[in-house]
């Protein structure tokens, strides 16, 4: 077998001066906008939680000024709390759903399963959590008569701030658990048939081959979840704050930390202490996302 | 100079304004740091520095209600340049405005020329941030200012210099189904105490029908303030008494209790829908603003012609100083980055005090004294109210307590998450009294204001 001299100009001499260049290009779209719309923000943000009103370098004045407002701590309860109660119900039943999605015998069941978990994540946020504010207000719910049931009167006994971090989670379950539960169900997809097979073979019944044999491989996906749900979960705020103008206050306009920040830097003209907030989010989601991805070997190859 | 927020109490004693020297000359120099830095023209007006006045057009932003008052003002001012935008006029305390201030502060422009806002405390910090312009000062004329009724401008008026315009006062009377009252054979109630008995009687012989809701923001507005409870009284530029305990608190918040308990009083906000589908057709008695009669009973519960009646409101029978509180009545701002002054001056200026507007078509009871009557027999001629209404809101205006006052913090957003849960809960107000006088502290300390018992 002879190979022909490849002629001059031919792709692969071009790949061989710039090897790649397509997609160099697409990286290169994605890392400018990733610079000017999340790198440089986060750098004005961090100027901003270390400077006074005056631009000049305050420390870690801001941080402390925060840290000692009435609000701050009743915040951070509120978003752990939540963060807890979310973190937990995502990845028991994202990962229950999908398990059992993936058993669905008849494909066209799971696609039309899958389609409507997807349908709540197509709605916007706020548009999801405007929806939710109709289901859970009595006198208009369509599910009313549950409400009832469960002893809610009034749309004000339903937000009462002992209700809110569940009422959370179940706005965020809904809005975007749908798209996760896909997501988990792909990743199942690809574990070998025969491995499940040999599994079956030796023995395991559905619930031992989902504990010991598809968990165990689901481990990065779960934990790349957790980490994106965190770091969302600690930036609550737009169901706080929606809720908050649709109970005329009741819920607070301070839940999270988020509102408080908005609080800082609108309500009380202090952007240096709305940006140490800010850069507070930022440093517990990386750290988390740091302990998750060293702890889980998340970059480790298979 | 110093800067003084106009509120009662303020300036009644020589020593607590010395107290407040230092912090108020602080307040001045930012103040006159933050005006000079916006303006940069010359030739100063009574302290005041406009931009260079290069005319056009004039952007005045209104909420909707306001709306037909800017269109009005373009239609008869055809040759006034004019950009309406509509906004959400900072209702419900959104601080829209303040946070579009501190933007366009930031970026140096984009300050609107004219700013209707439904808020009354506005001057707290649109003075400090520069961006009101003094309307005393020669921009309006002594005369005119003159008109406006007693103490409406209390708010807008800072170190003696007044920086906006009231739009309309709001005070509380007690509006009642007249027809039901009647063939009930009840008397409307004069007396808080007769109000209380009237409403224990309805509870045994018409369960079911209310005097009266404290499920509202509104709730220490209408009740507290009317009880003359000091919880809000705004003593300095940055200084607030706070004192929720009193007897007179207690008294007012034990009437509440009472009513809640045997149900005559709701505990759901009359904005909210479980109130508009359930209780709307079982209201006797309602203590509330000037304003309820048209925004609340005739637009969104429909009730109809010939029911609703207003009588002044009740006072307390050993009270020789009859007391009502306020809910509401809008301010209207200029903009000291207005670079046509004179068309906005105008346009401001005919808002507040022309009869075609304030008093043939503006919902509110006017703050210009002189279109009052014109608003008045308006409403008479509406056939809308059972009886004339127009005696016991001209009363009322001149009755606001003037011991509670317009601080930069709100009171409602306070009450709604610190009281009305427990409302909700079952929890009685006067038991929660003095978590509400904590909250008022924390949130007023929060916003600079020094707190004292």
């Amino acid at each position: 077998m002879t190979t022909a001299p490849r002629p001059a100009g031919t792709p692969s001499r071009r790949r061989g001066f710039w090897p790649g260049r397509a997609g160099h290009l697409f990286v290169a779209a994605y890392v400018v906008l990733l610079i000017a719309f999340g790198v440089i923000p986060t750098g004005y943000a961090v100027y901003f939680a270390f400077t006074d009103a005056g631009d000049t370098f305050a420390g870690f004045s801001n941080f402390a000024e925060a840290a000692t407002d009435f609000r701050y701590y009743g915040a951070v309860g509120h978003v752990a709390l939540y963060l807890v109660c979310w973190l937990v119900s995502l990845v028991v039943f994202v990962v229950g759903l999908a398990l059992l999605l993936h058993r669905l015998t008849w494909s066209g069941a799971g696609k039309a399963v899958r389609f409507l978990y997807y349908i709540p994540g197509a709605l916007a946020g706020a548009a999801s959590v405007l929806v939710w504010l109709f289901m859970l207000d009595p006198s208009v719910s369509p599910v009313s008569a549950l409400l009832r049931v469960a002893g809610f009167g009034t749309f004000g006994q339903v937000v009462a701030p002992g209700h809110l971090p569940v009422l959370f989670t179940i706005i965020a379950f809904w809005t975007g658990a749908g798209g996760w539960i896909v997501v988990v169900y792909g990743a199942l997809n690809n574990i070998s048939p025969e491995l499940l097979e040999a599994a079956r073979i030796d023995g395991a019944g559905a619930w031992q081959t989902a504990w010991r044999i598809q968990i165990p491989l689901l481990r990065k996906w779960i934990v790349y979840m957790v980490i994106l749900a965190f770091a969302g979960g600690t930036q609550l705020f737009v169901e706080p704050q929606l809720l908050s103008q649709a109970s005329v206050g009741v819920a607070g306009r301070d839940y999270s930390l988020n509102q408080l920040s908005y609080d800082f830097a609108f309500q009380n003209d202090n952007v240096n202490t709305a940006a140490a907030i800010s850069v507070e989010l930022l440093v517990v989601g990386l750290v988390v996302a740091g302990v998750f991805v060293a702890r889980s070997g998340f970059f480790d190859a298979d | 100079m110093t800067v003084r927020v106009r509120a009662t109490g303020a300036g009644r004693s020589s020593g607590r304004r010395g107290r407040y020297a230092g912090l108020a000359a602080g307040v001045a120099a930012v103040l006159a740091a933050v005006t000079a830095c916006g303006n940069g023209g010359s030739g100063a007006q009574g302290g005041f520095e406009p931009v260079p006045q290069t005319g056009g057009k004039i952007t005045v932003w209104v909420d909707s209600t306001r709306l037909p008052a800017a269109q009005l003002y373009q239609q008869q001012h055809p040759a006034v340049q004019l950009e309406i935008v509509t906004y959400d006029g900072d209702a419900n305390g959104s601080n829209y405005l303040q946070t579009k201030v501190s933007l366009f502060n930031r970026t140096r422009s984009g300050w609107p020329d004219v700013v209707f806002s439904s808020q009354n405390n506005e001057a707290t910090w649109a003075v400090p941030a520069g961006f009101t312009a003094p309307l005393d000062k020669g921009r309006i004329p002594a005369a005119t200012l003159s008109g406006w009724s007693a103490g409406a401008n209390d708010p807008c008026t800072v170190d003696g210099t007044l920086y906006c315009l009231r739009n309309d006062l709001a005070p509380t009377v007690l509006w009642y189904n007249a027809p039901l009252m009647s063939s009930w054979g009840y008397q409307v109630p004069k007396t808080w105490e007769e109000y209380q008995a009237l409403g224990q009687r309805v509870a045994t012989e018409h369960p079911g029908y209310l005097v009266g809701t404290a499920g509202d923001n509104f709730t220490p507005e209408i009740y507290l303030w009317a009880g003359k409870c000091g919880a809000n009284e705004i003593t300095g530029p940055k200084s607030v008494k706070v004192t929720t305990t009193s007897p007179a608190c207690t008294r007012m918040a034990a009437l509440l209790d009472t009513l809640v308990r045997n149900r005559t009083m709701a505990t759901s906000s009359v904005f909210s829908s479980d109130f508009a589908k359930n209780a709307a057709d079982k209201i006797l008695l309602l203590p509330g603003p000037s304003w309820f009669g048209g925004s609340v009973f005739q637009e969104s519960f429909k009730t109809p012609a010939g029911q609703i009646a207003a009588a002044p409101l009740p006072q307390w029978a050993a009270d020789p100083a009859p007391s009502v509180g306020n809910v509401g009545g809008g301010t209207w701002l200029l903009s000291a980055h207005s670079a046509n002054l004179k068309d906005a001056t105008d346009f401001l200026t005919w808002v507040t005090t022309s009869d075609e507007y304030q008093g043939e078509v503006s919902p509110g009871y006017p703050a210009y004294a002189p279109v009052v009557k014109t608003w008045l027999a308006k409403q008479s001629s509406s056939k809308y109210y059972a009886g004339d209404i127009a005696g016991p809101l001209r009363g009322a205006a001149s009755q606001v307590w003037p011991g509670w006052g317009y601080g930069q913090f709100s009171q409602e957003a306070i009450w709604a998450a610190t009281v009305t849960p427990g409302l909700t809960a079952g929890r009685t107000i006067v038991s929660m009294l003095p978590d509400w006088q904590a909250a008022i502290t924390d949130h007023a300390r929060s916003t600079g204001y020094e707190v004292g018992p």
